[in-house]
């Protein structure tokens, strides 16, 4: 059994823990400049849209270079996201996602 | 909690994960989105600093948190305090910060079981979607593969709270698709998510009245914080 990503997690965790306990460590430190605040809120939704795009959209061929692809992929991501839209339901969205995609292949319309 | 659990432990086989890496992540880090989007990273083989680099910026947000709890944390131990800081995630905060206001006071037990409420579902299911996985034998039949774009693009609109974050968001897609074609994907997600925001800095905020700011403040920090809506992971 392959245990090489726990060095990974504990990395994850190493930054991640300081962020939830620094600031209760250090009283003062919520006084964060409002861009500073502005921008960690907008790091989380900007990271996961780049996350997802990059994931559907863009793969690396045999050669090692980046290339542009549109699949079913991209479906299941516009699915979820018009449902947690509408319906606020992130489980929702997900589970439609997958729905469509498997319904797709089983149909033989998509790869 | 437990559903997106049982999703993540699944996702993280598909993505070759151990049994004991899978569970790992979910003990240490505790924090659903950068868990989803570690296992991505990992199946794309993305290089650690940028997994963790991108960890780093996703997990900032419990900064928020932490700063608006610390008033209430006034006068508890420093062991206390770094011991409450392992299981502080989105459901934490705002099940611990309605009930201290609603009390008036700091409640040792009430936090415990709002953090427990997080953890013990969290690591239950990861366990459970994990061996859930082995029974299925061809998941790509089942569209289990698109599990992580799609989790990551509804992750990302449950973040969404107003016209700044919508642009921060298409700047992050758009960055992160134009600069990973030129460079490739790790390099285009790391510049989508830490360059979609500065877009979105640049964007007028639905509250911008032309008022200067007060320069923050423990209540600044937790306005900020409750504008982060809850998504049902830690």
């Amino acid at each position: 059994m392959s245990l090489t990503l726990v060095g990974l997690a504990v990395l994850m965790g190493l930054v991640t823990y300081p962020s939830r306990a620094v600031p209760l460590l250090t009283p003062g430190l919520e006084r964060l400049p409002r861009w500073g605040r502005d921008y960690l809120r907008l790091v989380g939704p900007a990271i996961l849209a780049a996350l997802a795009a990059v994931n559907v959209a863009v793969v690396t061929d045999a050669a090692g270079r980046p290339t542009f692809q549109v699949g079913v992929g991209w479906l299941a991501v516009v699915v979820a996201v018009a449902l947690v839209a509408w319906r606020r339901n992130l489980l929702l969205g997900l589970v439609c996602g997958v729905l469509v995609t498997a319904l797709l292949r089983a149909a033989g319309l998509a790869a | 909690m437990a559903a997106f659990g049982i999703v993540y432990g699944l996702a993280a086989r598909q993505a070759g994960f151990s049994a004991v890496e899978a569970l790992a992540m979910s003990v240490i880090v505790l924090a659903g989105a950068s868990q989803f989007a570690a296992v991505g990273l990992v199946a794309g083989g993305a290089s650690w600093p940028a997994i963790v680099l991108l960890t780093f910026f996703l997990n900032a947000r419990h900064i928020l948190y932490s700063a608006s709890l610390a008033p209430w944390f006034q006068g508890r131990s420093r062991s206390e305090r770094l011991a409450s800081a392992y299981c502080l995630a989105d459901e934490t905060f705002a099940l611990s910060l309605a009930h201290f206001r609603r009390l008036g006071r700091f409640d040792r037990r009430g936090y415990w079981m709002a953090g427990g409420f997080v953890v013990v579902p969290w690591i239950a299911s990861t366990g459970v979607g994990f061996t859930a996985g082995q029974l299925i034998p061809d998941p790509t039949r089942l569209g289990i593969d698109v599990v992580f774009p799609a989790a990551m693009a509804g992750l990302a609109v449950g973040l969404i709270s107003g016209r700044r974050e919508v642009v921060a968001a298409l700047a992050g897609v758009l960055l992160g698709i134009g600069v990973g074609l030129v460079l490739g994907p790790t390099v285009g997600i790391v510049a989508g998510g830490l360059g979609g925001p500065l877009v979105g800095l640049a964007a007028p905020g639905a509250s911008d009245d032309g008022r200067p700011s007060d320069g923050g403040g423990e209540r600044d920090a937790e306005a900020e914080a409750a504008t982060v809506p809850a998504l049902g992971l830690p």
